[in-house]
């Protein structure tokens, strides 16, 4: 993994956001900019609109009188003057039967319009003429080609009424009710620009929005998602290339640092459990290397002490070859001794355990390195719990335990004085994971425990299972809530399995409940004088239920606590020092005490911890279960 | 035509072989030897052989697969196993596959010499057994109601928390004269296989008894102490060894067998 920078730019999660985001904006934006601007549109044509009519009314009203008085010129030059006005297009009168008579473009005068052209078609588009119209109607806009403005043309007709047909020049009948019609066209090219402008001030608007929108966006997401996460990646790889001390600080209380602290915490616990993995490899190689040197060893000396301890017996009259011999004896057989006092310390794994009071081996400890107490002027405080209760244990281990430690304290304090503190207590732990199932019944009282499988060292519960296709063993379990099961054949998890005692065949399967979790069938195994273990049948999840261990409560430890005010272990040694061979005593020490502890502990299924200030002291936790 | 021998050792040292051997012409015992099992099985198809003493770690079949092939072919001659990686859990796996001892090594020349007497006697005793006549007791069993660790140590539940722990006929018959006999101090602890009892011989020789089960030892049948000849009269009800309270019973008990069987 090379990190972010391999992610690549579209792929990022701000992009994505400020995509989403902008989008939303340009949207809400566009719509409303649609309608401001439609509105605004509206607004200026229907004042241009306005103004076009109010145009075409004065001008009709002021060429009245030069029509009445047919004063051609007249009529011709009002129209003249007031389309000089630079917005106003053209200004015409047609007749009734659709020749231009005035216009302000001379050479239009005499044309003919179809009834078909746009300034007709108002009035003309249905078969029968029109004769009123609403100021709407008679209003258009065109163009008159493609590249020329925008132009509003409206339309006014000159009715006829009484002074037109008794005008002197009786130019008009009376019958007719339209006598021509006045066409005012205005350019809307200003009207238009107005638009256009407003278009690009929305526009404007929109991309500086969406751009500083994007920029904010960009930048928050850089500090709060960005930075944290490019702290995270470069954490992971850390862990990945086997640094576990590597924490991550300061990425505040958000989502992403509760993140981080999920992950100093995880790489905590990778640590404990790598470092206790350690532990049990060294332990196991040097059991292996123990077992090795052993047998080699013990070869040789057989050799040795065989032949040497027959010649002392066949040399019984020459007393100066005996006392020879008798060396030779004497210190192969201390050869014996040191050989199986190693394979003694490689094979912890079977202490041989009695009812032990841990007080009483305290006590015990305590006179045994007295003098050395005494002599380093230590005091020694023993907090002990008188009502401790007796635990299973092998009391020697659990002595060479506490003497380890207390030497090992001895030795931090110096010869300067100071005081250690063993003190014992008891406390509580959650059953689950920790209590071991020893018997199980079938409804007809098969003993269903197999000492032949064993799973992490203890014997399995052995139940028949079958699926629709195979049959087998299935062998759980033996500790509550651990889920270690070991299935004989292959199961598909959406099979309905059926769970059997492997004696009588009788199923196991509750039918009067259902797992909480999935949904899916329950086994129920009888525990003796301990009420039922329950747990999911179908495997899909690790329930497991067993009420009466649930009642009783937590399990119960002893804990016994040694603190003492010697010269502490520095942090990078903490890790260390429950490894065999790990001394910072030099010549001193071999490095096997401490390891000693810790297999010992694990042995007896205990824990222990240990935490430690350079130049303050040093304390061990201790805790073992009361069975 | 079957040779016949003594003692087949079966050890991939040279060394171990050599000692046995030398004692063999000491006591005057044929000893063959084999450095692998393959050797070993072949010799025990060819040959006769009273007793077989063989390692644990062996190339390619350790001891314990070398027994269950014995076992699987039918041949019932008595083993003693040995090794270099002298743990309980060896000595407690050695007895419960059906060997009828186990000398850890190194050894010292008395301690295999106690050994291989009290092994070539029991080949004795268990041959006259198999030759004897209906009523003729060679050796008495030990009472149906008890369990007994390999031949020699048996123990009886008293159902009051407390077991009785002793030596079966068959294994004090094995030792010549009782002379003295070495019990471990109340509020011992011992362990499952390991020595609890030691008897001496008329020649001086250490006899280890190992015991049947865990526990704390509470009480001594010091009669035993000032008259040994108890145990040989009675052995099973006056001539107890020790009483004893058990640590891992439940655990133990499996590897132990009912006397019942025998009857």
């Amino acid at each position: 993994m090379n990190g972010l920078n391999e992610i690549r730019f579209f792929q990022k999660i701000a992009l994505k956001l400020i995509l989403v985001v902008s989008l939303t904006v340009i949207i809400i934006i566009g719509i409303y900019s649609y309608i401001k601007i439609k509105s605004q549109t509206d607004v200026l044509l229907a004042e241009v609109e306005r103004h076009a009519n109010q145009l075409s009314e004065t001008v009709k009203n002021s060429t009245r009188y030069g029509m009445l008085l047919n004063q051609r010129e007249y009529v011709d030059e009002i129209i003249k003057t007031i389309g000089k006005d630079p917005a106003i297009d053209n200004i015409r009168i047609y007749n009734k039967e659709g020749e231009i008579i005035y216009s302000t473009n001379p050479s239009d005068v005499g044309k003919m319009l179809d009834k078909k052209a746009e300034s007709c078609y108002a009035c003309h588009a249905e078969n029968k003429p029109l004769e009123k119209l609403s100021s709407k109607e008679r209003t258009r806009i065109f163009r008159l080609n493609e590249n020329s403005p925008r132009i509003m043309g409206i339309v006014n007709p000159i009715y006829n009424e009484s002074s037109c047909w008794e005008a002197d020049c009786h130019a008009h009948p009376k019958d007719a009710t339209v006598l021509g019609v006045l066409d005012v066209t205005i350019s809307l090219a200003e009207v238009d620009k107005q638009i256009k402008k407003n278009e690009l001030q929305e526009l404007l608007f929109a991309i500086i929005s969406i751009a500083s929108i994007g920029i904010i966006i960009g930048l928050f997401v850089k500090r709060w998602v960005d930075k944290p996460v490019r702290e995270l990646v470069k954490a992971t790889n850390q862990v990945a290339a086997g640094n576990l001390n590597y924490e991550i600080n300061g990425l505040g209380n958000d989502e992403l640092g509760y993140l981080a602290k999920s992950f100093n915490n995880m790489t905590k616990k990778l640590q404990e459990v790598q470092q206790q993995l350690l532990q049990s490899d060294k332990m196991a190689l040097l059991g292996k290397l123990a077992a090795g040197v052993a047998h080699e060893i013990n070869n040789p000396l057989t050799g040795v002490l065989t032949y040497s301890s027959y010649l002392l017996k066949r040399t019984k009259d020459n007393p100066e070859l005996q006392e020879d011999l008798n060396v030779i004896v004497r210190e192969t057989l201390r050869s014996r001794e040191i050989v199986k006092s190693l394979l003694d310390f490689s094979r912890q794994s079977t202490p041989k355990k009695s009812y032990v009071d841990v007080n009483e081996v305290i006590n015990r400890a305590d006179t045994i390195v007295h003098n050395q107490l005494n002599i380093n002027k230590i005091k020694l405080i023993k907090e002990l719990d008188e009502t401790l209760p007796k635990i299973t244990a092998d009391a020697n281990q659990i002595q060479q335990v506490i003497l380890n430690l207390l030497l090992n304290a001895i030795d931090a304090i110096g010869p300067d004085g100071g005081t250690i503190t063993i003190k014992t207590s008891q406390t509580t732990l959650q059953p689950k994971g920790i209590v071991h199932i020893k018997a199980a019944l079938c409804p007809k009282n098969h003993n269903l425990i197999d000492n032949e499988h064993k799973i992490a060292g203890l014997p399995s519960i052995k139940l028949k299972m079958k699926t629709n296709t195979s049959e087998g063993f299935l062998f759980l379990d033996p500790v509550y809530g651990r889920t270690n099961h070991y299935f004989g054949i292959p199961i598909d998890k959406n099979e309905i399995i059926k769970l059997t005692c492997p004696v009588c065949d009788l199923s196991l399967i509750d039918k009067t409940e259902k797992c909480p979790v999935c949904g899916g069938p329950i086994y129920k195994i009888e525990i003796p004088t301990q009420g039922y273990i329950e747990g999911c049948a179908s495997f899909k999840d690790d329930w497991q239920r067993w009420k009466k261990v649930d009642e009783g409560g937590n399990k119960k430890f002893v804990e016994i606590q040694i603190t003492d005010t010697g010269c502490g272990i520095p942090q990078e040694y903490i890790d260390k020092i429950f490894e065999p061979f790990f001394t910072t005593k030099g010549q001193k020490g071999t490095g096997l005490g401490l390891s000693v502890v810790w297999g010992i502990i694990d042995n007896h299924n205990g824990t222990i911890s240990v935490k430690s200030e350079v130049g303050k002291g040093t304390a061990f936790s201790i805790k073992l279960p009361v069975e | 035509m079957k040779n016949e021998f003594d003692i087949l050792i079966v050890d991939d040292e040279q060394v171990v072989i050599d000692s046995v051997v030398k004692m063999g012409k000491i006591y005057n015992y044929k000893v063959d030897s084999a450095d692998n099992p393959f050797v070993a099985l072949t010799k025990i198809k060819e040959n006769s052989y009273r007793l077989i003493i063989c390692d644990i770690m062996l190339p390619s079949m350790n001891g314990f697969q070398f027994i269950d092939e014995l076992q699987r072919q039918g041949i019932d001659i008595p083993i003693v196993m040995t090794t270099g990686y002298s743990t309980i859990d060896n000595a407690i796996q050695s007895i419960y596959k059906g060997a009828i001892d186990f000398v850890p090594k190194p050894f010292t020349f008395d301690e295999l010499t106690a050994t291989l007497k009290r092994a070539m006697k029991y080949s004795e005793l268990i041959n006259l057994k198999n030759k004897a006549q209906h009523k003729q007791i060679i050796y008495v069993s030990c009472p149906s109601k008890y369990f007994r660790f390999g031949y020699s140590c048996w123990v009886k539940d008293e159902f009051n928390g407390t077991i009785l722990i002793g030596a079966t006929n068959l294994y004090l018959k094995t030792i010549d004269n009782i002379r003295k006999i070495e019990m471990p101090s109340v509020g011992e602890k011992v362990n499952q296989a390991e020595t609890f009892a030691k008897f001496e011989d008329d020649e001086g020789l250490i006899h280890n008894l190992h015991s049947a089960l865990s526990g704390r030892i509470v009480e001594i049948n010091e009669k035993l102490l000032t008259n040994v000849s108890i145990l040989e009269k009675d052995p099973y009800f006056e001539g107890w060894i020790c009483r004893l309270i058990p640590s891992e019973y439940e655990n133990e008990k499996r590897l132990l067998i009912p006397c019942s069987s025998d009857r």
